[in-house]
């Protein structure tokens, strides 16, 4: 089956920066695939040069085996969903969703029942006669999206999508998003900085850091086997340590040890408390041992030990993760 | 935590002298603040502005004694009946077909440069644009409509440069041309309209500008990743987005040509404008009703461009 889009050596510079450098990715088709990490580190370029906003400095990139370097972004079968949503403030939302038909030509009539059809597929149908500032985050992203889909795109877009919307409503749309996906069958390419949404939503998460792309993998490998130190720190906030101290290897190689695997166990080793920090669910403790600090969940209903006490906790080594690479 | 001072009180003592506590007074009375702010320049707008306006408004339904040539103050149309006279009816279209042709052109050749200014000019290129743009309003307007008269001229440089072009027969088909020819371009319509032009686009520039640079990029990105041509980015979005800003330039242009009685007076053939019109029967005349009532001219001709600017929506974002 042909990829629904491939990077062989993809390079983009702005002058002496390399926001993307030499990037290999192959984007299976029918997949959730998101690319997650800090700002800077290349992931929403790599997006650009999906959609044809930016042209590769070096490298090929092919949508569905296709050449794509020097194809506008008209002419290239691929929706994109921007990160403030970008809906044009002189339209209503029927015509913000019908855009993409009118300017094929595409009849007023013909063009209005479909974008009532794509209004359904988000659950909004009925809006179409408001203006885009009349409607809440949460509806202006549906918009965005039924406006995407309206082309039926080969690939769908999404650049942080869902970063200015609150919590709850973040949640709601991560479910649904993923629900229209599998649904439709589409490729998504999701942009996130979240690693909780990657991890939730994606089949496959690509982490990126510094214009390269740190690991790619199921959200499980990207998790439990990080393959860097960089990945470990950012996917989970994995307590990075000396692979003896995690007892999977020796002094000078690092393991990840997750959080939430240190357990308070009375024959385990002593710790010193730093901080507590409750979240709800779990309480976060700041611990140290020997010098090398810790981060633990525990679960809430557990008693807490106060700041400076001296607690024992242990994990199993086999949960820890010895990683291959340092940087 | 060192260096706090927890006996320290948390509300300081007032300040002392008369201006500060006025001013912390005014703070505090918001509505008062808002009232002081505006009185000066309502008090200037209500009696030097709109008072005079009205005083000319008047004026403009008195008559003039046709023998004495004394100003009849007795409510008439009779002066507005005279507006209707061919020879002044020229001047008023003569006038706005002027002020027509001159805001089309100024929004033309405004859009390109404000749009590089907006999308792409940053930093001393920026600058460098403002000061490019407004650089010719700092200096003296006459000096510029005479120095423009040089250019225009039979023997002015525009003429030896077609020469040396060999494009003079150029220049001689455009001179030759009805209506807008002449015998050399400072006495046609064509140096009028170029002199105009000049003068007022950097009054439709900066709006122009200023509206583009409020249109997000990602708009044109997301038109264009729709299937949008350039040139359907272009119609769907990027105009009609652009419009209040060509709207507001329009009405600079647009009212400044329709009032002025200097450029049509040095660069042009004898036909008047309607501020020529005025300052004549005004002055020379001594027919002020008359040139009131011309002066209601564009004043209407504002009002009524204003209003259906308006309900084209061209204020909405300003």
């Amino acid at each position: 089956m042909t990829d629904a889009v491939t990077f062989r050596g993809v390079s983009r510079h702005f002058g002496t920066v390399k926001a993307v450098d030499e990037v290999d990715l192959a984007i299976r088709d029918g997949e959730f695939f998101a690319m997650l990490g800090p700002s800077g580190s290349g992931k929403t370029t790599c997006l650009r040069l999906i959609a044809g906003f930016e042209q590769p400095t070096a490298g090929r990139i092919e949508i569905f085996g296709e050449r794509a370097e020097g194809v506008p972004p008209y002419l290239r079968n691929v929706n994109t969903v921007f990160q403030n949503y970008a809906l044009f403030p002189h339209m209503n939302v029927l015509d913000n969703v019908a855009f993409g038909l009118r300017v094929k030509g595409v009849g007023r009539a013909e063009r209005h029942r479909a974008a009532e059809e794509s209004l359904e597929l988000v659950e909004l149908a009925g809006y179409g006669a408001r203006r885009a500032g009349e409607l809440s985050g949460g509806q202006r992203q549906r918009v965005a999206l039924a406006r995407a889909l309206i082309n039926k795109p080969r690939v769908v877009l999404l650049d942080e999508p869902l970063g200015a919307l609150d919590l709850k409503l973040r949640e709601q749309m991560q479910e649904e998003l993923r629900k229209l996906q599998r649904a439709l069958g589409l490729t998504f390419v999701f942009v996130t900085h979240d690693q909780d949404e990657a991890l939730s939503m994606a089949d496959r998460v690509a982490v990126f850091a510094g214009g390269k792309i740190q690991q790619i993998g199921s959200s499980e490998d990207i998790y439990r086997r990080p393959a860097s130190r960089f990945v470990a720190d950012f996917v989970g906030s994995s307590n990075v340590v000396p692979a003896d101290l995690a007892g999977v290897g020796i002094s000078d190689q690092w393991a990840s040890l997750r959080p939430e695997d240190i357990i308070l166990d009375a024959n385990g080793r002593e710790a010193t408390v730093t901080g507590t920090f409750f979240h709800g669910r779990v309480t976060k403790l700041s611990l140290d041992i020997k010098g090398q600090s810790l981060t633990a969940l525990i679960p809430a209903h557990q008693t807490t030990p106060e700041i400076g006490e001296t607690t024992r906790v242990s994990w199993d080594p086999a949960r820890a993760h010895l990683m291959e690479r340092e940087a | 935590m060192s260096g706090f001072d927890t006996t320290q009180s948390a509300i300081f003592t007032p300040r002392s002298g008369p201006l500060s506590r006025m001013v912390d007074w005014v703070i505090r009375h918001p509505r008062m603040f808002v009232f002081l702010m505006v009185l000066p320049i309502t008090l200037w707008l209500g009696i030097v502005y709109i008072g005079a306006l009205i005083a000319l408004l008047i004026q403009s339904f008195f008559s003039i004694d046709e023998f004495s040539g004394i100003v009849v103050r007795e409510f008439t149309f009779k002066t507005y009946g005279e507006l209707l006279r061919p020879y002044n009816l020229d001047i008023i279209l003569r006038t706005i077909s002027m002020a027509t042709a001159v805001t089309i052109a100024a929004a033309v050749l405004a859009f390109p440069i404000a749009y590089f200014a907006a999308r792409y000019a940053k930093g001393k290129w920026k600058a460098l644009f403002y000061i490019g743009v407004m650089l010719p309003l700092w200096s003296s307007y006459l000096v510029k409509v005479y120095a423009w008269k040089l250019v225009l001229a039979k023997e002015g440089i525009l003429t030896w440069l077609f020469a040396k072009l060999h494009l003079t027969w150029l220049l001689d088909g455009l001179l030759s041309l009805p209506v807008i020819g002449g015998n050399s371009l400072s006495v046609s319509y064509t140096g009028t309209f170029l002199v105009f032009l000049y003068i007022w686009l950097p009054y439709m520039i900066i709006p122009v500008q200023a509206s583009l640079e409020r249109v997000p990029g990602a708009l044109l990105e997301a038109a264009s990743d729709l299937g949008a041509t350039p040139r359907q980015s272009f119609r769907m979005v990027l105009f009609p987005l652009a419009l209040p800003g060509i709207i507001a330039g329009s009405i600079f242009t647009f009212s400044l040509t329709l009032g002025d009685y200097i450029v049509p007076q040095i660069v042009g053939n004898s036909r008047l404008f309607i501020g020529q019109a005025v300052y004549t029967q005004q002055g020379t005349a001594g027919n002020i009703p008359l040139a009131a009532a011309f002066t209601v001219v564009p004043i209407v001709i504002m009002g009524i461009y204003l209003w259906g600017a308006r309900k084209m929506g061209a204020f909405d974002a300003l």
